[in-house]
């Protein structure tokens, strides 16, 4: 029926199941977002361009991009601070091995490696502090090897010889952990071994009677969202990492996709999990789509964050490929108009998958005489048999007109989805003229979401001013969910450095300020990135004393021995 | 101690020279908060009858009173209508040129420090205001409104209490010039609560305007800074802890008044004589007064505080996270000590930037020295000693240090005649005015002598803030049984319990307060303070004595105070008859010249005392039927006397604590 999911848009892949181990890092960066064939960066003429074919944007040149970098941060592309060209092997540690193990672990014939360059691409995810000290060519504690089981029994042997012989395991999938979660704990002096599930990428079997399909939990999302395509089929989870991250890295950390309105976040799509942790297998005896047997023993295992074991394989709810999809967008006067208007439209359809974003001036600059420092554009996509969709397409535009918003065209917010996906490859390019930044999340009740955006925005702007940020930040926001009780907020935050001697501590002190700020008005610790190690220090008053307790002790019954020791979480 | 603190500019010198007609008719343009969206009065008063916590009360006050919403939402209007200002600039333009007239007859000058000014206009752009200016006089509102006239400010909306809507057109001309209106007490009036809080948040989240109200809630009778209510500082700081603004800017205003316009009119009310009912003839009865001089008046802008500053690290915001905040709720107990710790912070800030003149000196010193002339000389000497002292206090003394002090003597002198005579070069043991005479009966002369002795108090406490803790070290260790550095701390920790409800000492500062005492004393030369003991210098005596005295009226008011409810009080004293039989009882005292200071008369003294009381459980009250009894534990009081009155400190068999 035609339909194309929006990440291929570009229509040009290549695929990870052809990549042998070790080869993953051949295509992508070590020390940046995405395909190393990927970026954007400024050409002769001083104009940005994204390069590659991979992207709908790839070889395009994009004027307006120069100047509102300059304009935003101050910045300029006389002053370039240059990433260090290559990983440099001598500034790893030499691993510290456990003989024993890594005889024992030879005799199963797993692969495994003890490279530095295998050992440094897996020793982190894509946190700023961590993406700045690798262009530095810093390289702190890293795993001391990395193993490729290929199924579960894999797996079950690996974590057997790690409790025998006392090393220390952290699983690793996609490696976009935006949470700290994959740094190595500087104090463990055991062996460190990365589980790199990446080569457990099979969809096992589709249950077409059912609805569901059983996958391992290495696969990668773009991958899963293919091959599912194949028979027909489609999981509609869409996290704007699903290029690279994977099933049990979703499973692991909560994840949330972009089209969770129409298909549900990851709690929502899992109907069977398999974990292999210390104290063995968990998993339940049947596939009942739902059970009342107590607490629901998934939940421990959602959002773990590696601290108990490795999930290997998953049975998901699959649904048929949407027969039409459509793009949509809206232009409001401003950003407290669009906000109503999501929150009416989420309590009266869950059809569209909806973005209020606060534009960034290359993307819409004018429109039909709004304000241009205050007109907010929301992107939608419908999906479903032709007919409905337009039926709610129209629903929705009826509403959004109540309003003040005004259709904005398919192209818009085609290009507004095609933006979520290369906005991660903007920050290395900041990255190459003294702009840092990051974006973080939180989820919200919908009567908080303006008064969270306006505090957590004036909180950044005030801290950098004290912390003597020489350049006005930029710190914007959008809502990226839709929920009956509230929304998800994003924050993007980015400042240029020059003049700073620590820029990386400034951004850390902001960033945490800005949590707090998060906190006080109401805001979660986190919708979907996860704790991880960066914002363990307030688990304890989000899941109260008796709450971190219980799960203290769910991870001393499985894991007494912390043989899964990330330090995530806890 | 030396404070930073800005120049003040006359502003009254320009009106002087040029057309207050021009003044009045200015352009006003002033600046406004940045996140303002314009609005009209009318949809101002919209926003709160539409606004979720209203509507909540609303359904909440029908629900139990089974009246219908429509009905509660007609009382809801009624009562908005009652309270809402609505300004109007040609009313503002009508008072700047009616009070510059006014202005220009009562004073010699209204100086305002310009960097204060400067300080607000930025601080409005940036967030919400609140001004919390302090209430000595009637003026005080009105001056304000003019100062802000007259600097392009943006022009405050003014809590004011429904008193003023007795002034038939004075009440509605205030109403368009700023004011909206309070009823003094709804305590259990929800729906009123709710209008009332909600048309401050309004006004205030959306930065149509600053907010202004006087902490003190009252008028102070005795110049003393009154305890601040915690009511309106609740409601302006609530949209910032529920994270409805980003931040709240409160600016505290200290006026200076170098004699104040209700002089004897507080005076009398304080020794009970009943207050005239605000009414418009009666303001302008006060036309007499037009042709008397008050000197100056000095209006200092303080430095802006941010609520989010004080509230960092003493509030938990999170604690609004759990129920919808338009459901209302009793403050908890760290938002109560936090808004609390914050209302005495601004008093004292308040009290901090108020200018002395040289007369507050004086008068100190006159009352001091009931018991002997004092010739101008001397008065002139020992006003220069003092004059030192305060300023090594770190006070805010306007001294005109070019002008001979005799002459600074004379005219101060010469400016209060009303309360002292001098007769050749002498000035009379104790003030005495023109009010007392001869031929009145001994209780009448007492009250006239009190009325002027009362006038005189409050221009001394207008100086008490400087003096307060370095007083009660001196008077702590006049009462403790030796120099042993913690029973003279545990006798100032006793009176700075006893006397909280008397001056403005913060809620559990016992400590920094007894440290800043000794700090000064010792830096001064007054005191020598070793690991164990609080000793005084020789030359420190002079201070010690001075200070001593200063506080000795308040000492032997509670004393005498505590010795009538354990002589005098009957089974059948009740909270009213209480004031009325205390004088009784201090009349009859002071008529027969057991007791010094007729300053104890004040009615002022007399409650603080009770209310200090009430507070240590020493009185306790029962409310009966149709009025309230007070019950008067007598072993409690009598070791209180006891204390007050220098008898050993081991007596007391309960604890303060601090």
């Amino acid at each position: 029926c035609g339909s194309t999911s929006n990440t291929d848009a570009g229509g040009l892949f290549m695929w990870m199941s052809l990549i042998g181990h070790s080869l993953r890092q051949e295509i992508m960066k070590w020390n940046g977002w995405g395909y190393v064939d990927s970026k954007f960066q400024f050409n002769k003429k001083g104009q940005a361009e994204f390069t590659g074919k991979r992207y709908r944007l790839s070889g395009m040149v994009m004027p307006a991009l120069k100047e509102w970098f300059e304009s935003t941060f101050g910045a300029s592309l006389q002053h370039k601070t240059p990433a260090s060209a290559i990983p440099n092997s001598s500034a790893v540690q030499p691993p510290i091995l456990n003989e024993a193990f890594v005889e024992d672990l030879k005799s199963t014939g797993i692969p495994f490696s003890q490279d530095a360059e295998d050992r440094v691409f897996r020793a982190h995810g894509h946190c700023l502090h961590e993406i700045f000290a690798l262009r530095e060519g810093k390289v702190g504690r890293v795993p001391d090897m990395v193993v490729w089981p290929s199924n579960h029994n894999d797996v079950v042997k690996i974590v057997e010889l790690a409790c025998k012989h006392n090393v220390c395991l952290i699983p690793y999938g996609g490696g976009t952990s935006v949470s700290s979660a994959l740094e190595c704990p500087p104090e463990e002096t055991r062996t460190i071994v990365s589980v790199d599930t990446s080569q457990m990428n099979r969809i096992l079997w589709i249950d077409e009677k059912n609805l569901t399909a059983h996958v391992e939990a290495g696969i990668v999302g773009q991958e899963l969202e293919r091959l599912l395509n194949e028979s027909g089929y489609c999981t509609g989870h869409e996290p704007d990492s699903m290029e690279f991250s994977s099933l049990g890295g979703w499973v692991a950390t909560r994840a949330s996709g972009m089209k969770k309105n129409i298909y549900g976040n990851i709690e929502d799509l899992v109907v069977h999990i398999r974990m292999v942790t210390p104290q063995g297998v968990i998993e339940k005896s049947c596939q009942g789509p739902r059970m009342s047997t107590g607490p629901d023993i998934h939940h421990f295992i959602l959002g773990s964050e590696g601290t108990l074991g490795v999930v290997t394989e998953v049975t998901m709810k699959i649904r048929p490929m949407p027969e039409y999809q459509k793009y949509g967008s809206v232009v409001f006067p401003n950003f407290e108009q669009g906000v109503a208007c999501l929150r009416e439209l989420t309590l009266i359809t869950n059809v569209f998958a909806g973005h209020a974003l606060k534009p960034q001036k290359f993307y819409i600059t004018k429109f039909k005489g709004f304000d241009p420092n205050r007109l907010c554009v929301a992107t939608l996509l419908f999906e479903g048999d032709r007919e409905r969709v337009l039926q709610h397409e129209k629903q929705v535009y009826d509403i959004a007109a109540k309003f003040g918003g005004l259709a904005a065209g398919e192209d818009n917010g085609q290009r507004g989805y095609m933006l979520t996906f290369v906005i991660a490859y903007l920050r290395d390019l900041g990255m190459d003229y003294y702009v840092i930044g990051e974006s973080f999340e939180t989820s919200v009740p919908w009567d908080r979401v303006l008064d969270i955006c306006r505090n957590v925005k004036e909180r950044i702007i005030r801290e950098c001013k004290e912390r003597g940020v020489q350049f006005p930040p930029l710190s914007t926001c959008r809502v990226t969910q839709t929920y009956d009780a509230g929304a998800c907020v994003y924050f993007y935050f980015a400042f240029n450095y020059r003049g700073l001697s620590d820029p990386v501590h400034v951004y850390e002190q902001v960033e945490h300020a800005a949590r707090d700020e998060i906190l006080a008005n109401g805001g979660s610790l986190s919708h979907h990135h996860g704790v991880g190690k960066l914002r363990k220090e307030w688990m304890r008053e989000t899941v109260s004393r008796v709450g971190m307790g219980m799960l203290k002790s769910v991870k001393d019954y499985v894991d007494p021995g912390n043989i899964f020791g990330n330090r995530n979480l806890l | 101690m030396l404070k930073k603190r800005d120049d003040f500019e006359d502003i009254l010198e320009e009106r002087r020279n040029c057309s207050d007609l021009r003044y009045a008719l200015k352009c006003y343009t002033p600046v406004v908060y940045k996140g303002l969206t314009p609005c009209k009065a009318g949809v101002l008063k919209n926003m709160v009858l539409q606004s979720d916590q209203l509507h909540y009360v609303i359904n909440q006050v029908s629900k139990e009173t089974g009246k219908a919403p429509e009905d509660v939402q007609e009382e809801a209007s009624a009562i908005l209508e009652e309270m809402a200002h609505r300004m109007q600039l040609s009313t503002v333009r009508f008072f700047a040129f009616t009070l510059c007239k006014v202005f220009k007859t009562l004073f010699r000058s209204i100086c305002v420090n310009e960097e204060g000014i400067q300080r607000l206009q930025q601080a409005i752009q940036e967030h919400p205001v609140v001004l919390l200016p302090s209430h000595r006089s009637y003026m005080d509102f009105l001056l304000m409104s003019y100062i802000l006239f007259t600097y392009d400010l943006a022009l405050p909306v003014i809590a004011a209490g429904m008193d003023f809507m007795g002034m038939k057109i004075v009440g509605e001309m205030l109403r368009m010039s700023g004011a909206f209106f309070i009823r003094r007490s709804f305590g259990g009036d929800k729906l009123y609560w709710a209008v009332f809080s909600e048309y401050v948040k309004t006004i205030l989240k959306n930065g149509l305007a600053p907010v202004e109200f006087f902490l003190e809630g009252t008028r102070s009778r005795t110049a003393k800074s009154l305890t601040p209510k915690l009511g309106l500082l609740n409601i302006v700081m609530d949209p910032f802890l529920k994270g409805e603004v980003f931040d709240i800017n409160v600016v505290p205003v200290s006026i200076s008044y170098e004699r104040i316009l209700e002089e004897t009119l507080y005076a009398r009310e304080l020794l009970g004589v009943p207050k005239p009912k605000e009414s418009t003839s009666g303001l302008f009865k006060a036309r007499r007064v037009l042709s008397e001089d008050y000197g100056s008046i000095h209006v200092y802008f303080g430095q802006p505080v941010s609520v989010r500053s004080l509230a960092e690290g003493r509030v938990n915001r999170c604690q609004f996270n759990l129920t919808p905040r338009h459901i209302p709720k009793r403050p908890s107990d760290d938002v109560h000590s936090f808004v609390n710790a914050a209302a005495y912070r601004l008093v004292r800030a308040q009290e901090e930037n108020m200018v002395l003149k040289p007369w507050v000196l004086l008068a100190s010193l006159l009352l001091q020295n009931h018991h002997q002339d004092l010739d101008q000389d001397r008065l002139t000497e020992e006003a220069l000693w003092l004059r030192d002292v305060c300023r090594q206090y770190g006070a805010f003394l306007h001294w005109p240090d070019h002008v001979p002090p005799s002459e600074v003597v004379s005219s101060s002198l010469d400016l209060h005649r009303g309360l002292v005579r001098i007769s050749e070069g002498r000035v009379p043991a104790g003030p005495s005015g023109p009010g007392v005479h001869p031929g009145a009966g001994p209780e009448e002369q007492l009250l006239n002598q009190a009325v002027v002795v009362l006038s005189c108090a409050s221009y001394r406490n207008q100086a008490l803030h400087v003096f307060l803790r370095p007083a009660l070290l001196a008077s702590a260790m006049h009462i403790a049984t030796s120099s042993n550095k913690q029973e003279v701390f545990n006798s100032f920790s006793f009176l700075r319990n006893m006397f909280s409800n008397e001056f403005i000492l913060c809620p559990g500062a016992t400590m920094q307060d007894f440290e800043e005492a000794c700090f000064l004393l010792v830096k001064t030369g007054v005191l020598q303070i070793t690991e164990q003991e609080v000793l005084s210098t020789h030359r420190g005596h002079r201070t010690l004595a001075f200070l001593t005295r200063m506080m000795d009226p308040f000492l032997q008011g509670y004393q005498v105070i505590c010795m009538f409810l354990c002589e005098e009080a009957s089974e059948a004293l009740t909270e009213k008859t209480f004031i009325p039989a205390v004088r009784g009882f201090m009349v009859k005292q002071l008529l027969s010249g057991r007791l010094r200071y007729t300053e104890v008369l004040s009615s002022d003294l007399q409650k603080n005392a009770l209310a200090a009381l009430l507070r240590l459980g020493a009185v306790l009250k029962t409310k009966g039927a149709d009025q309230t009894t007070l019950k008067v534990n007598r072993v409690m009081v009598n070791s209180l006397e006891d204390t007050l009155g220098k008898k050993p400190l081991q007596h007391l068999w309960f604890e303060f604590s601090s």
